[in-house]
């Protein structure tokens, strides 16, 4: 029903945005730009992926990434007082990372261009019905052929989970808790005694 | 080439019929929030803005807030970075209309029937808070960041109770897809998820007032801290986007509350023998209605009747309580549902 078009002139649009956002993120002085920027760079990959009908996993990087991950990396930028510093790009680790993002590089050409060119679709994509559960499939290759694999990642994720409260929990016993079990059981009558007495006869020299 | 270009104003014409009703709501929502809670503290709230001279019980009230945001100025703060400022309403405003895509109205009234429309919702819902972070960063004031941060806290750790509660939805009706969870309620009053589901169902909507930054868990805009938290610095129509996007979410989020432990439209006299056919028993838009307005109502009720939470008591309810019951609760859900324990999993 949709053309052919539609689809390319957004694929091209996106991967634009990506790229664009992408190259931005490590080029950009300030980092709270920097982080809402590879916000962006995710939203974009999401809306490629959403062009390949694979929509679970598309809301699931937005759903992970935008909604979780980089929120907590913007609140610690925004927590931090960065200023920003002139650097050279060549300096410090810069050659290093040049070195990595070339040879990367060249491992993605060798990969895409030469050993799965072979595989690789010809046209298009095979399309679904819109009646296709895209989630269905995926979970039925993800509960029967890749069970273990699936359960090893889970488990690796926990793993970290309780790393992470490890290195983080530290004993405080200066540290006064609040039991708010205590805080509800208090009564009026805990806190404060009302008391009958006489007035006081009033002194002459200080109520002026 | 004619047809697509029919199909995309067709599209566009559905989002209108979608988006116009809900801004109408909105507006009466806060009329009808001025009203009741002024009824509940013995006030008589605003009734005097009418139409065409008469008073009508206060009913033009919402055009005439709407007129008076719209005409004031748009104050963008000294030093503040002004196209973040800007850019701040419009994802609130637009994460929260995002997710009204999937809404099922009823079986036929849905935008957007995609099976994986739980996670959709869940996403949507979770880009809000870009919205208030980025107005409190770019307003350039200590007030705004503060409330920012509150803001972020809260949402992130009222999502993950949230999320389980959704889970647990899943586990019962064993789809993503919002109508077929509503079809798996099938059955009447009995057979809704609020039974099985009770303790996910009482967590999904006070995570939900949580979410939506509502009284008692509005210390994001505490007044009497942080003079209004991360909309401080904004007026005019731009504040106006923030308080639609609000009340956008607030309906949103006891539509979806009726919708996946209420039933959504299916009646609630289903299933009763003397009623069967009349069209009482019927699975109708009205019931769907019905029931997210009683989750309204349930909002202003809150607001009128508790005091705000202290930030500590926040977080040790999301954290501390929330998401251990949840945690139990999937797992009984998983029980009942393989040993298919109760009439509702039959």
């Amino acid at each position: 029903m949709i053309s052919d078009w539609i689809p390319v002139v957004l694929f091209y649009a996106f991967a634009g945005v990506l790229l664009a956002s992408a190259l931005a993120v490590i080029t950009v002085r300030n980092s709270v730009y920097a982080a809402l920027l590879l916000v962006l760079a995710f939203f974009s990959a999401a809306a490629l992926w959403m062009l390949l009908e694979a929509e679970f996993l598309a809301i699931t990087l937005v759903l992970v990434y935008v909604g979780a991950v980089m929120v907590l990396f913007l609140f610690v930028v925004m927590m931090l007082d960065v200023k920003s510093r002139e650097k050279h790009a060549l300096g410090g680790y810069g050659k290093v990372a040049i070195a990595v993002a070339v040879a990367m590089l060249l491992e993605m050409v060798m990969l895409f261009a030469g050993k799965l060119a072979a595989g690789l679709p010809e046209t298009s994509l095979t399309r679904h019905a819109a009646d296709y559960s895209n989630v269905r499939a995926l979970a039925e290759e993800l509960f029967t052929r890749y069970v273990f694999p699936f359960e090893l990642a889970a488990v690796l994720l926990l793993v970290a989970i309780v790393a992470a409260i490890l290195l983080t929990l530290r004993r405080r016993p200066d540290f006064k808790h609040l039991d708010p079990a205590r805080q509800i059981a208090v009564k009026a009558s805990d806190r404060m005694r009302v008391i009958k007495m006489p007035a006081e006869p009033q002194s002459s020299g200080d109520d002026k | 080439m004619m047809e697509q270009i029919w199909v995309l104003i067709w599209t566009l014409l559905k989002i209108v019929a979608v988006v116009l009703p809900l801004v109408l709501t909105v507006a009466y929502l806060t009329y009808a929030e001025r009203r009741i809670i002024g009824f509940m503290q013995g006030r008589m709230g605003p009734n005097r803005v009418g139409f065409f001279g008469f008073k009508a019980w206060g009913l033009g009230q919402p055009f005439a807030d709407v007129v008076k945001l719209l005409l004031k100025e748009i104050v963008i703060p000294d030093r503040s970075s002004k196209f973040l400022f800007l850019l701040a309403p419009v994802i609130s405003l637009g994460t929260a209309f995002a997710a009204w895509a999937v809404v099922p109205f009823s079986d036929s009234l849905v935008l957007a029937d995609i099976d994986a429309g739980l996670v959709y919702i869940l996403a949507m819902t979770s880009l809000g808070v870009y919205g208030v972070i980025i107005a409190g960063w770019a307003s350039n004031s200590k007030y705004a960041l503060l409330g920012a941060m509150r803001s972020a806290a809260q949402i992130i750790s009222y999502e993950l109770p949230m999320g389980f509660a959704l889970v647990g939805v899943l586990v019962a009706a064993g789809t993503l897809n919002l109508k077929e969870i509503v079809w798996a309620q099938h059955g009447g009053l009995l057979h809704w998820f609020w039974l099985p589901l009770f303790p996910l169902f009482v967590i999904y909507y006070i995570s939900g007032v949580a979410e939506t930054n509502r009284a008692p868990f509005d210390v994001a805009e505490g007044e009497s801290e942080i003079v209004a938290g991360f909309h401080v610095e904004y007026s005019g129509s731009a504040f106006a986007l923030f308080f639609l996007a609000e009340y956008a979410n607030m309906i949103l989020v006891s539509l979806l509350t009726a919708i996946m432990f209420l039933g959504g439209w299916l009646s609630p006299f289903e299933g009763i023998d003397a009623l069967q056919n009349s069209w009482l028993a019927q699975p109708h838009v009205f019931w769907l209605l019905t029931k997210s307005a009683i989750f309204l109502f349930l909002y202003l009720w809150l607001r009128a009747t508790f005091p705000r939470y202290r930030y500590d008591q926040i977080m040790r309810l999301g954290w501390k309580v929330f998401i251990p019951i949840t945690l139990v609760w999937i797992l009984v859900v998983a029980v009942m549902k393989v040993f298919h324990i109760g009439w509702w999993f039959d």
